[in-house]
């Protein structure tokens, strides 16, 4: 009789297979490495950038060179005089930016100046380092802005 | 004897853990999203006009052919000398490309339309870029109009269309070309 009740072994809880889950990290960080830029520069000036609805994307990220404009901040959390920056060094003369962008200019013929200017700033410095890119040569400008959250 | 042959259990195939794979690469993951930015890269394009010449002159360009707008240093939009809203400058920068001749005051051809695009020293560079904005938005709805007359869905599919087949010519921005002129900025008094 006893060949009749075969004793039920009781299935153990069913596990998650980890063996995969160092396939998914690896894949999230080759996502991080071709999506995201390595922060380069530390900016000094506060650019909040306006808000548009006619945004293009920069398709070539290789192409891209940023000229910061805005308020510097000082040590205490303060906000001072509007300033240029390009790629980590403050701009002492107006003048100097032109043969800065020509050298970048006889790097890279296609480039594109990517103008991330504060919101508060005013024209006068806007107009003042699009002169000097006039004479550079350096013509293809994009301004930055946010996306426009209206209905 | 037996104990001589006893086949020694050779331990040679020594594994590598692999139970601490997972750790590493939640370090790796955690280092990239500390030290990279996902940049935000849109924004509006633009082409500045070529450095003219000590003594070369500007092209002729009949009034009509030009709609002037000036930003004052109050953000006020003044549009051909009319105190004007911004909204309006959509409808009126339309109005002058499509005109092809019919109205005296506005452009004899869409090939000759331009938008002049004046601003002064202290003028704020956000109502500089809602202007530009709102210019450049009057080009897209044109664009997107004459798509859909071409048959295309809108202008993205349209421009879809050309770079899947690796068209060069863009004939919407040919026909309707986008002549935003950045005014010679005045002379340092």
């Amino acid at each position: 009789m006893s060949q009749h009740f075969q004793k039920k072994t009781a299935k153990s809880q069913p596990t998650i297979p980890m063996a995969s889950m160092p396939d998914i990290i690896f894949m999230l960080i080759i996502f991080f490495m071709v999506t995201t830029v390595l922060r380069e520069t530390t900016v000094q000036v506060r650019t909040l950038l306006p808000q548009a609805e006619a945004l293009t994307k920069i398709e070539q990220k290789r192409l891209i060179s940023y000229v910061y404009i805005g308020p510097l901040r000082l040590q205490n959390n303060q906000l001072g005089e509007t300033a240029i920056q390009i790629d980590d060094a403050l701009i002492e003369e107006v003048g100097s930016i032109r043969t800065v962008m020509y050298r970048k200019y006889l790097e890279q013929p296609r480039l594109i100046v990517s103008i991330r200017a504060d919101e508060t700033s005013e024209m006068g410095v806007v107009t003042d380092v699009q002169q000097e890119l006039r004479e550079a040569g350096t013509l293809r400008i994009n301004y930055s802005s946010r996306p426009e959250l209206s209905n | 004897m037996a104990g001589l042959l006893k086949k020694k259990k050779n331990r040679e195939m020594g594994e590598i853990p692999t139970a601490s794979m997972a750790d590493i690469a939640f370090l790796l993951l955690i280092f990239f999203l500390v030290t990279t930015t996902i940049d935000v890269d849109t924004g509006i394009g633009m082409t500045l006009p070529p450095k003219l010449e000590e003594d070369q002159e500007p092209p002729p360009v009949r009034e009509r052919n030009m709609l002037k707008i000036l930003v004052n240093a109050q953000g006020q939009v003044l549009l051909e000398d009319q105190p004007s809203a911004i909204p309006r400058i959509r409808g009126e920068v339309k109005k002058h490309t499509l005109n092809e001749g019919r109205d005296p005051n506005y452009a004899e051809t869409m090939s000759r339309a331009i938008v002049s695009l004046k601003t002064d020293r202290q003028t704020p560079y956000n109502t500089y870029i809602e202007v530009l904005d709102e210019i450049w938005m009057a080009y897209f709805e044109m664009w997107d109009a004459e798509a859909r007359r071409m048959g295309y869905s809108g202008y993205d599919a349209y421009r879809t269309y050309i770079e899947e087949n690796n068209i060069e010519e863009n004939e919407i921005r040919e026909k309707i070309k986008a002549q935003i002129s950045i005014a010679e900025p005045e002379p340092e008094s």
